[in-house]
């Protein structure tokens, strides 16, 4: 029995947003009497961190602390159209959703603002802290929960937004493929190091060395749980996950948790991340979708890294202990293919 | 009608009684029997561990547990874990080191977690592991929970970045 | 134990990183309530006199329905309500059918014919889960069993069993002309014929299940005013309200869906199965009724990520360029269409993968079998491709003896560049990550590639689209009277040629409907792009130890760049590592020779900021418009 150590690279780029376009999504924005911002939402939460991604976007746009927005998700009597959560779209067709309601609540927030100052909306700014204040002259100044309550029980205004963001559809032209499929894309590339045992043909993975570029990162601990969590589901893609084993064949199937096998808090593989932003210009404040594409490269680049341990191709996923060995014996053993 | 056997026992410190069908799990009682929400169906077949409470101290999945088998014992959920407003050390950690995405299997992490910690303050990374292994998580890749279970002994994990 | 870095030193110029909350490591805002078990999931609303329904299911591959016998289970205690295919108004459906791309051809509950083991032919109600499994098991199906068909090639053959008869060739049907989408840049033989390797792969990739630890499920109870109330997992709360209502056909208006807080999806909970049923139990029993997948049906029944079949052939020149790449793609849809084939359309515009490749051609299938419907999974279209395509490329690194790293630096594509879905590319940066990956991990890189930057050296001659071949090959219908090739161009009796340089208008986001509603650009933290190269400060480079003093300023000079290819005799002598001439690929098919000077990138509409595309009338009166309507706000 020998442990070879193998090593394995892969990149990909992934479209941001449901392919062809046509998928609108909404937000409404609204102040509540005194200055707090609630988003209203049908968009979904998986887990993902929409109504956290989207609460930053709202905030930054309004210009006011992240406290005082509250994102509400999903009633569909209260939240206006979301297509959903999938394709990478949150973020981007939200997000940008967010900002155009966010942006026309600020205008009315300015407004009032400048009403009750006596000077023109242009001339104000917010400092991020829940004040408006005259640019140049910090001392003329109103809080937003001031300026909400004379809106609302002085001006008669309401401090609200609405938007809507769409790429209207594509069509696809049947003999070329020609379309505009999506407006922006993420991307990654990662080193897998592993070991292949060429008795059991069982693979470890060591360790994951990966840079992902992410347009930008709204909110690092989100992208963080969504690049780690995505490559633990990329190693388990490679090694582990089928619903039919002996595929075409339908005889095997697992039906529960003790045969649809995932990688365990015990083979968690150390994983180096670098963070790339390089902002795209019609994502909300440049940033792309992370959540789909982590998991992509870890699969090749396992495959990759197996062919350099072994020698053996592992063409078919799962990379399972039984295609490695049944490898080993078509090459008469393993082929180490030398060190990276 | 079926049969109905009237259970007693402690959750989460206060007295609990209700009536069971027969072979009814501790799960479903607790969450249509006495309103306790926080234990999540994930399987029903004991092997996801989101159903995670503690009997007598001791991890249980309540999936798998007869009902009748709680009389007179003490049950434990995550809905016990804070002292009032206050939270548990590990309802902290994990918040502090998004140790939850979706949040479903959180419930049951933390009762084994806490079955670790009550046991072993000072668990090694080992240990967690170990604790943590029934039980199964899609979306964080582990880690995050990992060390925010290590956190939660007081321990300092990795912070990068 | 995992690490992350943030490289905010590159594209630093292309960011504004000083913005209020952006870039902050907020706090999640659903982490208390995830914490405390308080998150409400579907399940967690309670209801009195709660009902439960389950479905009883085809055992078969492939069955007609002779009778359903449902007078056993309507008699065992507890059960409430038998539904089956005729209690459903509506009883056809295609989930894209919202977005108009696709043929009715599910229904909600079977009557004539399962496709698939596990297809529902009856739904039952009773008042407890229990009761409602075991009246399940009490209801007599009368199959007659009929040929089934497993594996999607086996499906494409004149003799294969019809699977789905609104599909009768068992391929779904692409814009009423063929039997599966095309895609056609340049002419891949002559690719081939100028190639010095010929790199052939086969890939398969199996079904994945998305495992979301919450199953699939909803309740749904009569609420106040003659609605129904529906608490739902799903993924896309408008997708399965609007199924609802269709399969249903009940207005919308009477449906109250409530959801946003998901146990996890993963694409799997997209397909709006459990809302209909829940809502139509809910009207029939009057009840609220719980319809929730156990753990087999999530695994077994419920849409996976679906099986795909690729076939890649790449001609490669010897110094590592591929100059052609023709893919033959096998999405195995199972019984419906579900979402397998739009993910065919995202996965077509993805190819070649993230390469600059001057000829591509690529014959996509969705085959219809007799197994369990796909759907969408995390990746969607692009994840089993992704894997062929970076599997491949280890294959093409060897067959030419380059380090597989600068193999891809080498041919990525860069700001500029053509796609072969003829829209060009921008705001890339693979190259970067290549290189970063490349100096986390220790795998050293030649300085050539180390160089590289996806702001330098694509455009030029590489924004030209090729004169480009197509053929009509499977047209709708023609393969199952005869067996004919699946790969891009064979057998095809007709060709003809799109002239170099044909596009149609590219799409961009609809501008915002009002000005106040566009964002002080100032404010978006975007700078545009950048014209330097960013730079990777520490690369490990294998032969050059100065690497940003000779990162150039410039693209790479055309005339470095060969034209027509290098014939194949060319007898140049690769020498991977320290090969300086490792420019980018020009488009090899372009009869014209190269430009003589770069060019930046097409001015392209998308690639500005957001403008409204007519200046705005606020508070000018039009006629027929009211100044008061119209924003013509008091100052």
């Amino acid at each position: 029995m020998t442990v070879h150590k193998g090593r394995g690279f892969a990149c990909i780029n992934y479209p941001i947003g449901m392919n062809l376009g046509g998928d609108p999504s909404q937000a409404l924005v609204h102040s509540t009497p005194d200055g707090k911002f609630m988003v209203s939402l049908s968009s979904i939460d998986l887990g993902q961190g929409m109504k956290s991604v989207t609460r930053q976007i709202a905030a930054e746009t309004l210009g006011v602390p992240v406290a005082d927005v509250y994102v509400d998700t999903a009633d569909s009597d209260t939240g206006p159209h979301c297509m959903g959560s999938f394709a990478s779209r949150g973020t981007h067709r939200v997000g940008n959703a967010v900002i155009r309601a966010a942006t026309e609540a600020r205008k009315a927030l300015l407004e009032a603002a400048a009403e009750e100052l006596e000077v023109n909306a242009a001339d104000l700014e917010t400092d991020g802290q829940g004040n408006i204040h005259v640019k140049g002259a910090p001392t003329r100044t109103i809080t937003v929960a001031d300026t909400a309550i004379a809106a609302q029980f002085k001006q008669g205004r309401t401090l609200s937004g609405r938007g809507i963001f769409l790429i209207p559809p594509s069509d696809v032209d049947p003999d070329t493929g020609e379309m505009t499929p999506v407006s922006c894309f993420a991307h990654a590339a990662l080193v897998v190091d592993l070991e292949v045992d060429d008795e059991t043909g069982e693979v470890t993975v060591n360790e994951i060395n990966s840079a992902y570029e992410v347009g930008r990162a709204l909110n690092p601990r989100l992208v963080e749980q969504q690049l780690i969590g995505g490559a633990w589901m990329g190693v388990s893609h490679a090694l582990y996950e089928t619903t039919e084993p002996y595929y075409p064949d339908r005889n095997h199937g697992p039906e529960d948790f003790n045969a649809y096998l995932m990688p365990g808090p015990g083979e968690v593989v150390d994983h180096n991340i670098a963070v790339l932003e390089r902002p795209a210009e019609d994502a909300p404040f440049g940033g792309k979708g992370p959540g789909e594409m982590c998991a992509n490269p870890v699969l090749p680049a396992i495959a990759n890294a197996v062919y350099n341990a072994v020698g053996v191709r592992c063409d078919t996923l799962p990379i399972t202990p039984e295609r490695v060995l049944r490898g080993l014996l078509a090459n008469g053993g393993a082929r180490p293919q030398g060190v990276r | 009608m079926m049969a109905k056997t009237p259970v007693q026992f402690s959750l989460n410190g206060s007295s609990a009684a209700v009536f069971v069908d027969d072979a009814q799990n501790l799960l479903d009682v607790l969450r249509r029997g006495v309103g306790d929400l926080t234990p999540k169906y994930g399987c029903g077949q004991g092997t996801c561990g989101s159903c995670t409470v503690l009997i007598d101290g001791e991890p249980h999945l309540s999936c798998l547990t007869l009902a009748e088998t709680v009389e007179g014992r003490s049950v434990e959920t995550t809905n016990g874990l804070a002292a009032g407003p206050n939270l548990h050390a590990l309802q902290e950690a994990f918040m502090e080191n998004f140790a939850a995405q979706c949040g479903y299997c959180t419930p049951g992490m933390l009762m084994a977690a806490k079955a670790l910690l009550d046991r072993t303050p000072r668990p090694s990374r080992e240990e967690v592991i170990e604790a943590i292994s029934g039980n199964i998580c899609r979306c964080t890749g582990y880690d995050p929970i990992i060390d925010a279970i290590m956190a939660a002994s007081g321990q300092a994990t990795r912070r990068t970045g | 134990m995992s690490s992350v870095e943030f490289r905010k030193d590159l594209f630093r110029e292309e960011r504004d990183d000083n913005l209020q909350e952006i870039g902050k490591p907020t706090r999640r805002q659903d982490i208390l309530g995830h914490v405390t078990g308080r998150s409400p999931y579907y399940d967690d609303h309670l209801f009195d006199g709660l009902l439960h329904m389950r479905c009883v299911r085809s055992p078969h591959h492939h069955a007609r329905i002779r009778s359903i016998d449902t007078g056993a289970a309507e008699r065992m205690p507890g059960v409430i309500r038998v539904i089956l295919a005729r209690d459903v108004p509506n009883n056809l459906n295609t989930l894209l059918s919202l977005i108009n791309f696709g043929k009715d051809e599910e229904k909600l509950i079977q009557d004539t014919k399962v496709a698939y083991v596990g297809e529902p032919v009856a739904a039952i109600i009773a008042e407890t889960d229990r009761q409602a499994r075991d009246a399940c098991a009490a209801v007599k199906v009368d199959y007659e069993v009929l040929p089934h068909v497993l594996d999607p090639e086996e499906a494409l053959s004149p003799q294969a069993p019809v699977v789905n008869e609104v599909y009768p060739n068992n391929t779904f049907d692409y814009h009423d002309l063929y039997d599966h989408q095309k895609l056609r840049f340049g002419d891949v033989d002559k690719g081939f014929a100028e190639a010095d390797h010929i790199v052939e792969g086969e890939y398969q990739m199996s079904p994945i299940e998305q495992a979301p630890i919450e199953t699939c499920g909803a309740i749904a109870a009569p609420e106040t005013n003659d609605r129904y109330v529906c608490y739902t997992s799903t993924q896309a709360l408008f997708f399965s309200l609007g199924t609802t209502a269709k399969l249903l056909d009940m207005p919308s208006s009477r449906l109250h869906f409530i959801g946003g807080t998901v146990g996890g999806g993963f694409g799997g909970k997209v397909d709006s199965i459990v809302e209909p049923l829940s809502v139509l139990g809910a009207v029939l029993a009057g009840r609220p009724v719980k319809f929730m997948w156990d753990r087999t049906e999530e695994m077994q029944v419920g849409a996976p990520r679906g099986a795909e079949r690729w076939r890649i052939k790449d001609g490669v020149a010897r110094d590592g360029r591929i100059l052609a790449r023709a893919f033959t793609g096998f999405f195995d849809a199972g019984a419906y269409t579900r979402l397998s084939s739009y993910a065919i359309i995202k996965c077509s515009a993805h190819l070649p993968g993230p390469y600059t490749i001057p000829n591509v051609a690529a014959n996509v299938f969705c085959v219809f079998t007799n197994r369990t419907p796909a759907t969408a999974m995390r990746g969607f279209g692009i994840t089993g491709v992704d894997f062929a395509i970076e599997c491949h490329m280890d294959k093409v690194a060897e067959a030419v003896g380059l380090n597989p790293i600068e193999l891809r630096i080498l041919n990525a594509y860069r700001d500029g560049d053509m796609k072969p879905h003829r829209r060009l590319a921008k705001n890339t940066a693979l190259i970067e990550c290549c290189q970063v990956a490349a100096q986390k991990s220790g795998w050293s890189i030649g300085a050539e590639a180390a160089r590289q930057s996806s702001l330098l050296g694509g455009g030029g001659p590489r924004a030209e689209i090729p004169e480009t071949v197509t053929d009509m090959a499977g047209q709708i219908g023609e393969r199952r009277r005869s067996v004919i090739p699946t790969a891009p161009g064979e057998g095809a009796s007709a060709r003809g040629n799109v002239p170099a340089g044909t596009q149609g208008i590219p799409i961009v986001a609809a501008a915002p409907q009002d000005e106040d509603m566009i964002m002080d650009p100032s404010r978006t933290g975007y700078r545009g792009p950048s014209s330097t190269p960013t730079r990777i400060p520490e690369a490990a480079i294998a032969t050059d130890t100065r690497p940003q003093a000779a990162a150039p300023a410039s693209p790479p000079p055309p005339a470095a760049r060969p034209g027509p290819v290098a014939p194949s005799g060319s007898s140049q002598v690769l020498q991977p590592a320290l090969q300086p001439a490792l420019s980018p690929p020009a488009p090899q098919a372009s009869p014209e020779p190269p430009a003589t000077a770069p060019q930046p990138p097409a001015p392209d509409a998308a690639s500005q900021p957001y403008k409204p595309e007519k200046p705005f009338s606020r508070g000018v009166n039009r006629p027929g418009v009211s100044r008061f309507l119209s924003g013509s706000r008091r100052r």
